[in-house]
């Protein structure tokens, strides 16, 4: 199998700086999707904090395999860089009629690095319909300061995604995602496997970055989305320039001038001239 | 025997545009003291209402709504939780369970 990965473009990187999220639909083989049930249900393998991916995952194994895909492998490089280590990883699973969902939450610690962030994948080894439960993900949520499930009040947000997908499906979810496991009111097992990742490198243009001018980019990054408060929305695209600054190297980018002209100091930047 | 009836809490909690009634529900929840239904987390993509007044239109009475705090000094530009939170009840008469 081929493992040349295939880097995110920059309207991609934009699209998972303003969502929180980027899902690639049934990349992953059916006969590895076949695979995967016998492997997770045998059980995963401890990996502790911090680990290498080469050391986490052999070659070979089911999980180096997924990880090299080219779709993942690309797409994780654009995101996280190479050579990220292995947070953790586990085996999610919600059962038939189980008759409870998840409260709405982000993962681990509240997490306010400026210039970092983690980045899980959630892979769906299976077809999740409507009545499986599948993952509830809060478009562009990630960027809010709440620690894990204080959110948890909060049922129903306007525009939410209610995971439906194929087969080797893989959404990667900046770690300050809100998120939770859904009812699952069929009589099927819904199993989701989830990896985080740590970079180990800056995360400065990371992707291919040809298109970095692209007004797309810019559309992107400027997207509102149905849930957002009409004030607090300008904050969220204020802190996705912020975000978009540290990632591009940029300090100069913007949308509208929202950033440059809070940040227009001449009296500060006199004095310190 | 005679049946007898007793009165239940039902909860809904609004989410909206702006800290005014009447402006564009945004998040929503529900917790049914009648023990009927069982709202949760992701159920529905739909909400109840449109505005909070639509809400005390079909007879949802308010009894809570968050205050507005001026944002923390050097956290103007951060995000959190939903801003404008209105708690509304309506109470139920059921049948009260034989003792």
């Amino acid at each position: 199998m081929s493992t040349t990965r295939q880097l995110l473009n920059s309207v991609q990187v934009a699209r998972f700086v303003a969502h929180g999220f980027l899902r690639l639909d049934g990349i992953v083989p059916q006969e590895m999707n076949e695979e995967a049930l016998e492997v997770l249900a045998a059980g995963l393998p401890s990996v502790p904090y911090g680990t290498p991916v080469p050391k986490a995952f052999p070659e070979g194994s089911f999980t180096r395999r997924l990880l090299d895909l080219p779709a993942v492998a690309g797409a994780l490089e654009s995101l996280v860089g190479p050579g990220p280590e292995i947070d953790h990883h586990a085996l999610h699973v919600r059962e038939p009629r189980e008759g409870s969902a998840q409260p709405l939450h982000a993962d681990a610690l509240i997490d306010v690095r400026p210039d970092a962030f983690d980045v899980q994948l959630m892979y769906y080894p299976q077809e999740v319909t409507a009545d499986m439960g599948g993952t509830l993900i809060v478009p562009g949520s990630h960027l809010r300061r709440i620690n894990e499930s204080d959110t948890g009040r909060y049922q129903n947000l306007l525009g939410q995604t209610r995971l439906t997908c194929p087969a080797g499906t893989v959404v990667l979810v900046h770690h300050g995602i809100w998120h939770g496991g859904r009812r699952n009111d069929s009589d099927i097992v819904r199993r989701m496997y989830k990896i985080r990742f740590n970079p180990t490198v800056p995360q400065v243009r990371l992707w291919d970055t040809a298109d970095l001018d692209a007004p797309a980019v810019r559309e992107e990054l400027g997207r509102y989305f149905p849930w957002y408060e009409q004030a607090t929305a300008r904050l969220e695209i204020l802190n996705r320039v912020r975000l978009w600054r540290t990632l591009t190297g940029d300090p100069h980018f913007d949308i509208e001038h929202w950033a440059t002209r809070i940040d227009n100091r001449p009296a500060a930047q006199r004095s310190t001239a | 025997m005679t049946l007898s009836t007793t009165v239940r809490q039902q909860v809904l909690v609004l989410y909206l545009d702006t800290s005014a009634l009447d402006s564009w529900v945004k998040g929503w929840a529900r917790y049914d003291g009648t023990g009927r239904t069982r709202p949760t987390t992701g159920d529905s993509d739909e909400p109840p209402y449109r505005t909070g007044v639509e809400a005390l239109l079909d007879g949802w009475r308010l009894f809570q709504a968050s205050q507005l705090i001026p944002p923390y000094p050097g956290a103007e530009h951060e995000t959190s939780f939903l801003k404008h939170e209105f708690f509304f009840e309506r109470l139920v008469e059921t049948a009260e369970e034989p003792g």
